[in-house]
């Protein structure tokens, strides 16, 4: 049969039969292009290069009392993050979008946590796992190393591995 | 069983089947979005499930496709 006839119905019963298979053909369609999507994104996971990160001076540690932060950027100019000196006297950073909505994230009142002021988001300041809150995921640790009286940015962890301790003693 | 009502039965079934074709591709629409976000936040392990999932999605919407083809073919073309 040919493709008008499959396309037109000839007869004004078989309108809604023909409406109905486009349509349905136009969702199916749809489904493939989002199956396309998937493979893509698999793809570009597949493809993707290793980033390497810059050692970056941070902070000279006598420069940030206990209990305060300091505001950096790492990797790049474009990437807020912000360094604590935590109560238990070791000096942690981390990225500073809140990987909910990337609000800036803040020390919390309490001095124990880091809070995102947007939707109330709470992470912990140990090792930025999420505490309470919307955030899907845990905030991007920067690893950190300290020489002398100088803290140096050496990498980015995204706590996949909750064992890696990226802080260091003050 | 008259014409009429065996129209009005072949509509309900395709009904059916683009329901369950929309329902389908609702969820794909959400995984696609998902694993793009955890793919964007530097997650890559979503990504071969997320492909999986969404090849199974859209194979089971083409099955019913063809379904509805069937329909179609059956009931203004006769069969096969």
């Amino acid at each position: 049969m040919k493709l008008w006839r499959d396309e037109f119905s000839i007869e004004a019963a078989h309108e809604r039969y023909v409406a109905r298979r486009q349509f349905g053909k136009f969702l199916v369609l749809t489904s493939f292009g989002m199956f396309v999507g998937n493979l893509w994104i698999l793809v570009k996971s597949y493809l993707r290069k290793d980033e390497v990160f810059p050692r970056t001076l941070v902070a000279r540690a006598s420069d940030v009392a206990k209990g305060g932060v300091k505001l950096f950027t790492y990797p790049g100019p474009h990437d807020p993050c912000i360094l604590f000196h935590t109560h238990s006297d070791r000096y942690v950073a981390y990225s500073q979008k809140c990987t909910h909505l990337s609000c800036a994230v803040i020390p919390a009142a309490d001095g124990k946590r880091i809070e995102c002021p947007c939707h109330h988001g709470f992470f912990s300041i140990d090792d930025g796992r999420v505490l309470q809150g919307p955030p899907p995921r845990p905030l991007p640790r920067i690893l950190l190393e300290q020489r002398g009286d100088e803290l140096w940015a050496f990498g980015v962890d995204l706590g996949n591995n909750p064992a890696t301790d990226s802080g260091v003693r003050g | 069983m008259s014409d009429e009502r065996q129209t009005a039965r072949g509509l309900t079934a395709l009904d059916g089947a683009i329901s369950l074709i929309a329902i389908l591709l609702i969820v794909q629409m959400w995984l696609l979005t998902a694993t793009l976000e955890a793919f964007l936040a530097g997650y890559y392990e979503t990504a071969t499930p997320g492909a999986i999932l969404s090849g199974v999605l859209f194979a089971a919407s083409f099955g019913l496709y063809r379904f509805i083809d069937r329909i179609d073919r059956s009931a203004r073309r006769g069969p096969p």
